[in-house]
């Protein structure tokens, strides 16, 4: 099979390309990239006037199977991922059981080599049932094939406990990914401390619950030599806390979500479920912070967090509501509409964040478009306005914080290893 | 002006006009708790629901009666007795009520945003009796009725609220309401009670009760909901008392005609003192007169609105 993709803007940041091109594929790989490729191909795809990039990878992605099938699957994540161009996530160990023996790591593995529609990752706890107390064998969950380790959801509180865990993933050399935060701070909060809490009569969660912690995070980790990766940036110290430490040449990477860059704790004036999660959405300012992040690099990559949940869990009061949103299907469209086409990023700095960054902190070969690599590739218009409809949805969920926005950008295809597996309505 | 709301859920929405409406709709009201006959037929035919997800007498009895004298059937659900305790959601249970054809839904409740939520899933109204520690604006209303009734207006008073202002929806509903109507609002309480930001939402505040007493018009004394209390944050009671109860030493420092107010019901020798309570500056009782008029307002406006909506629409 032969695919040619003409005309297409493509943007290959590894390989410094940013420039109308030709690409062709043959079977699973990238064959050729030139000014013009006249071969034959079983399908042309004209790209005039759309951008092609290497398929997105998302490095914070729940998937909730085994456990919750009832709000999403592998299958039907993939799916969503697929919808929103991405073609490479990692799936979060906060399953029930939790993904922390490699045991649970095959049973993974089986139900993805059964069901999932695109590449999926597993990262493993931290500690035994992501309770903090004991750890996980990282040497055994590396052997079998877990890239990254968290207890996402929650924070190792015990600091002996989260050092040696640097240590293990040292030595391992796997990631650790930390879900910042001070349950002792944070207490039953459930938006952002501050006039908006206040006013909404909510408990608030104080920014010193993340900040803190993802300082002490920073600091373990050097003690122990290790990289560390920051999950969820919110808010403005976080991004000043981890610039000082890239400053004084620390091995961290961060991430931030779409909703942390686009949305306001304002927004919550009429309690909607849909706007909770955990960190919470902030001010005006750490926005700012978060934006002017991305632009100097201290924030590496985007990821969406995605996190559904029922409409039971989230359509009663705003207390009892769960924590978190949906966002595979909106983040390449949420992060064109407030940051490339407000000049914030470049296309090959928001494809920098969206795959080429993602894919070096995972260590997968993946992000680029050179003749070689596997075709997982995608093709969109930067400018197409759309609205996010709830019934549009693919996710089995609809906790989407973006419902009825107008938004820009818009997955035409989406190749994966050299298939077409998503095609939008062109 | 025209009433347009079908549910009444906070001060925060309202604007000057709506509120001052609701006022002159209760001074009209209120004279019919003095007849013989104690009723009048405004909601005759209409079904009034108290649906109380928290105890509470004095609201829920203050609300019954004033529905009872508009000529409202009136049902009370609490949940102990109600399919809530079965896991029933509120949404499942608005639209029971719902389908009951009840016409006006009184609802209490422990969470903030909970009326506001309810509101969005039923079409027939919803008055808040208090959210969490949100809202709670017919108690805001009958504050500000009394105060009006007392010193003829509102615009210009300095109003301190002390007490628990955290953990208050009588607090918040209050601040909105006599800010939007131009008095001046002092919030006094122990620094740990002061929620962060309340400022923004156009209050003086201070933890030294003295100062906040002299210049104040009134003083709305909060209950001390130490049954609230969800951590160590609240000091002894005694302690409390010694450093923010509203005594008879305190008031004579403090404007001789000061209006005293306390929404009910009161810890006598906590947030107050029995003879002030008893005093002469102390209007409670009238608050607890005042606030079936307001109610009644508020029932009988709600439900107009709904009934002129449905008549546009058919």
């Amino acid at each position: 099979m032969r695919i040619l993709i003409k005309n297409g803007h493509l943007i290959d940041p590894i390989n410094k390309i940013d420039a109308i091109m030709d690409i062709l594929i043959e079977n699973s790989k990238i064959s050729q990239v030139a000014k013009e490729i006249n071969s034959k191909a079983d399908k042309v795809i004209d790209a005039k006037g759309k951008f092609v990039a290497p398929g997105l990878i998302d490095m914070h992605v729940h998937l909730r199977e085994p456990g919750r099938e009832d709000k999403e699957t592998i299958a039907t994540g993939t799916l969503a991922a697929l919808k929103g161009g991405i073609t490479t996530v990692l799936a979060m160990p906060n399953t029930s059981p939790a993904i922390d023996s490699s045991e649970n790591v095959r049973m993974v593995e089986n139900i993805i080599k059964k069901t999932a529609n695109a590449n999926v990752l597993i990262c493993a706890a931290i500690t035994k049932g992501r309770l903090g107390e004991e750890l996980t064998d990282a040497a055994k969950l590396k052997k079998a094939g877990v890239v990254a380790l968290t207890d996402d959801g929650s924070s190792v509180a015990d600091e002996k406990l989260l050092l040696g865990a640097f240590k293990q993933a040292k030595k391992e050399k796997m990631l650790l990914i930390c879900h910042s935060e001070d349950k002792k701070i944070s207490g039953n909060g459930v938006i952002n401390l501050g006039a908006v809490s206040t006013r909404l009569g909510l408990r608030g969660i104080p920014r010193e619950s993340e900040h803190a912690t993802v300082k002490r995070d920073i600091e373990l980790a050097r003690q122990a030599k290790s990289a560390v990766h920051i999950a969820h940036v919110s808010c403005a110290e976080s991004v000043k806390i981890i610039a000082e430490a890239k400053k004084k040449g620390a091995a961290v990477t961060a991430e931030t979500a779409p909703h942390y860059f686009s949305l306001h704790e304002e927004g919550l004036f009429d309690y909607d479920t849909n706007l909770k999660m955990n960190p919470p959405l902030r001010t005006e300012s750490d926005i700012a912070a978060i934006k002017e992040g991305l632009k100097k690099g201290i924030i590496d990559a985007i990821a969406s967090d995605h996190a559904p949940h029922t409409e039971n869990e989230k359509d009663i009061e705003f207390d009892r509501a769960e924590f978190g949103v949906i966002g595979l299907e909106t983040e390449l469209a949420v992060s064109i509409t407030e940051l490339v086409q407000t000049g914030i990023l470049s296309w090959a700095q928001l494809i920098e964040k969206l795959s080429v960054n993602p894919a070096r902190i995972l260590g997968v070969d993946r992000g680029n478009l050179k003749a070689g690599s596997t075709a997982d590739l995608i093709i969109f218009s930067g400018d197409q306005e759309w609205v996010v409809k709830k019934e549009e949805l693919i996710s089995k969920s609809k906790n989407s914080p973006f419902l009825n926005r107008k938004l820009e950008g818009v997955i035409e295809y989406t190749l994966l290893g050299g298939k077409i597996v998503y095609e939008g309505n062109v | 002006m025209i009433w347009t709301r079908k549910d009444l859920l906070g001060l925060e929405e309202l604007t000057r006009e709506e509120i001052e409406f609701i006022l002159s709709t209760a001074e009209s009201f209120k004279e019919v708790s003095t007849r013989d006959i104690k009723k009048v037929p405004a909601l005759r035919g209409k079904t009034v629901v108290n649906l109380f997800y928290e105890p509470s007498t004095r609201t829920r009895v203050s609300f019954e009666v004033a529905a009872k004298r508009l000529s409202a059937d009136v049902i009370n659900i609490a949940t102990e007795t109600s399919s809530v305790k079965k896991g029933e959601t509120l949404i499942d249970t608005g639209m029971n009520i719902q389908a009951l054809k009840a016409d006006i839904i009184v609802m209490r409740h422990n969470y903030s945003g909970a009326a506001v939520m309810l509101a969005r899933h039923v079409d027939i109204s919803v008055v808040n009796a208090g959210d969490g520690w949100h809202e709670h604006p017919t108690q805001a209303l009958l504050d500000m009725f009394t105060l009006k009734e007392k010193l003829g207006r509102i615009e210009g008073l300095n109003v301190t609220i002390v007490g628990d202002i955290a953990h208050s929806r009588v607090a918040r509903s209050n601040i909105w309401g006599l800010t939007k109507l131009g008095a001046k609002v002092t919030v006094c309480a122990p620094k740990i009670l002061i929620p962060v930001g309340i400022d923004k939402m156009g209050v003086f505040v201070t933890d030294d009760i003295d100062a906040a007493l002299t210049k104040a018009d009134a003083v709305n004394v909060l209950r001390m909901q130490f049954e609230r209390d969800d951590g160590n944050v609240f000091p002894q009671q005694l302690e409390y008392f010694k450093k923010f109860g509203i005594t008879k030493d305190r008031l004579l420092k403090a404007k001789k005609n000061i209006i005293v107010m306390h929404p009910g019901p009161l810890n006598r020798g906590i947030e107050i003192s029995s003879e002030v309570a008893d005093g002469q500056n102390s209007v409670i009782l009238e608050q607890v007169t005042n606030g079936i008029a307001v109610r009644m307002a508020v029932l009988f406006l709600v439900a107009q609105a709904r009934d002129s909506k449905n008549a546009n629409t058919n």
